[in-house]
């Protein structure tokens, strides 16, 4: 893989030379008392002191609404307004942790499986992924033994690595990332040939993803087994909601007279009302099925049917948890039991 | 093994108890719920300045509810909330008892609603120093500003209803957001769906919160929300002379009616 030099100041000026180049420039902000992706339009409005943002870089192709199409009823006349694929910025994303960049192969996946979203695939190729690597980690963050790691390429088309000097290693990953490097490659130089390896967060691997999925079906049927480990859970959408992986929605329709439009917006099967009937009949109908869903979801549906894990180890879910439903404990409880 | 600990240790063996809801440690040292049933798992147990959570909520819930024999580790946000809960016919006397913690620490048995009730009357009920200057703040602007921040606040909700299943007098089977013929409350996320959704909660819950700030804790995007049910709160006590948590008999001022209320309001 392609190595350069990307210096701060260079860093600053390609930054600052996408926004006028009228990219879709979208990085981590403090904003409030948060820190996440948000649209910006100065490199001052940068931060890099984060772990991972609140929100995933999910919303980039996937946000929270989509509006899918608009209608309008005219004495009995419908007329329909399709998607405008226009519409859709070329975006840069910047500042995403390689757990987040790697959550975009298996969204896709699902995006992807049996028909083609054609939204969330615009919106994903107009977007080039300039990831950064993880030089800090904390108790949540359980990548390693995911398949990840805190300095791993896969998923950004270009990888940076900050330096203890405050420069860039830019690693070149995909041929997009190749193209905004060549479109920009005075601001890129020779490669020093630092030591990634030692700038890298160190992340514990407790566990090891392959014996979740060698073990996750044979407890699908221990309903004890599923309501204790649910117990704690209070049945909210934090978990799916900034989570990189997740990918259920809904669809509504919202109209105010004979206008209206059709939306799509994300969805939680940790919500009890996600699989209930019209006959009032819920097929998931206390916490411990609901939670069961969420862990098969990842880590056997998913490597059945697409051959990716659901789970990329950023820990969003565990932090965002209001009771502290930690996913990394909950893996090695079904290794353990 | 401390106090708590020895006390759970005693229930559990006994045979009159076959749970307890209480804390313990979870990640980076944060407290976090826990469920104890054998009583080598008493040590397990915590109760200091960091189980600032309401608890309450898991003491109706299906898994929970059927058990006659429970304890739960109540701080006085749980307490108040049991209080509420008990007027609001949810939790039902004798089906639990409480464990509270006297301010030297000692463990206080609470079996009955009434003892609760005597108990959380010695509690302190208005909202902490910083809680309140958060309330001035908004309180002290004007209208437009007030409209900008909130409207600042409710564009990042992410609608995960972490608010609504943290708090433990959101206990309704079916909520309002979740009726759909007809839609009261916009199903995606945007501003105005998030102003309905919060608004409304805040209307439901007047004269009806105990102030715990669960619903601004549970948030993972850290929406001050909870101010909005302190402002409903607040306005009760004030207008109605009604504060949640307080009494076992329902006198929330939205839920019950007196013939010496005023009516003027009706022209």
């Amino acid at each position: 893989m392609e190595r350069k030099l990307l210096t701060k100041d260079s860093y600053r000026s390609l930054i600052t030379k996408l926004i006028g180049q009228n990219y879709q420039v979208v990085a981590p902000v403090k904003k409030d008392t948060m820190i996440d992706f948000l649209k910006i339009s100065s490199f001052d409005e940068i931060t890099e002191d984060y772990i991972v943002t609140v929100s995933s870089a999910k919303t980039v192709a996937f946000p929270r609404n989509e509006k899918l199409f608009d209608y309008e009823k005219q004495n009995k006349k419908l007329t329909q307004q399709d998607f405008d694929f226009d519409s859709i910025p070329q975006s840069v994303l910047i500042g995403v942790r390689p757990c987040d960049a790697f959550g975009f192969h298996s969204l896709s996946s699902i995006f992807c499986w049996d028909s083609i979203d054609k939204i969330y695939t615009t919106r994903l190729e107009r977007t080039t992924i300039i990831g950064l690597s993880c030089n800090k980690a904390d108790d949540y963050c359980f990548c390693t033994s995911a398949k990840g790691s805190p300095g791993s390429t896969a998923g950004s088309d270009i990888l940076l690595t900050k330096m203890t000097d405050g420069n860039y290693i830019a690693e070149i990953v995909t041929e997009k990332g190749a193209k905004l490097v060549a479109d920009f490659s005075d601001l890129f130089t020779a490669d020093g040939g630092a030591d990634k390896e030692s700038l890298l967060a160190k992340v514990a691997a407790n566990f090891s993803v392959d014996d979740v999925l060698a073990k996750i079906n044979s407890k699908f049927e221990d309903e004890a087994f599923w309501t204790e480990q649910a117990m704690r859970c209070i049945g909210c959408g934090a978990c799916a909601y900034v989570c990189p992986t997740c990918a259920c929605f809904d669809i509504q329709d919202e109209s105010h007279g004979g206008k209206g439009h059709r939306v799509r917006c994300w969805d939680s099967c940790g919500l009890s009302l996600f699989t209930l009937h019209t006959s009032g009949h819920n097929p998931r109908e206390n916490q411990g099925q609901r939670w069961r869903q969420r862990l098969m979801h990842k880590f056997s549906y998913m490597p059945d049917r697409l051959n990716t894990i659901g789970c990329v180890g950023c820990g969003r879910c565990s932090r965002a948890c209001p009771v502290d439903m930690n996913i990394a404990e909950h893996c090695m409880s079904i290794i353990e039991n | 093994m401390n106090n708590l600990q020895q006390k759970a240790q005693q229930l559990l063996e006994s045979g009159n108890y076959g749970l307890i809801v209480g804390y313990e440690k979870g990640t980076s040292g944060k407290a976090r719920p826990v469920f104890i049933r054998k009583a080598e798992h008493a040590s397990k147990l915590i109760f200091d300045e960091s189980c600032d959570q309401n608890i309450a909520v898991y003491l109706y819930r299906q898994e929970i509810k059927h058990n006659k024999k429970k304890v739960i580790v109540a701080n006085h946000h749980t307490l108040k909330s049991i209080v509420e809960l008990a007027a609001e016919n949810q939790v039902f006397d004798g089906d639990f008892m409480v464990l509270a913690f006297a301010e030297n620490g000692d463990i206080i048995e609470l079996n009955t609603f009434e003892e609760i009730e005597k108990h959380v009357a010695t509690l302190y009920h208005g909202l902490t120093e910083a809680e309140a200057a958060m309330m001035k703040k908004i309180e002290d602007m004007s209208l437009e500003d007030r409209w900008a921040f909130w409207e600042n606040e409710f564009s990042k909700c992410i609608k995960c209803y972490a608010c609504r299943a943290s708090c433990p007098m959101c206990y309704c089977p079916t909520c309002t957001v979740e009726i759909n013929q007809p839609q009261w409350i916009s199903v995606p996320s945007h501003t105005l769906g998030n102003l309905e959704w919060h608004v409304m909660r805040a209307m439901h819950l007047a004269g009806r919160c105990v102030t715990c700030g669960q619903c601004g804790k549970a948030c993972p995007l850290e929406l001050p929300i909870q101010l909005l049910t302190y402002k409903v709160a607040l306005d009760s006590k004030q207008f109605f002379d009604s504060v949640a948590g307080t009494s076992i008999c329902a006198d929330n001022a939205l839920a019950i009616f007196k013939p010496e209320d005023h009516e003027n309001f009706i022209r």
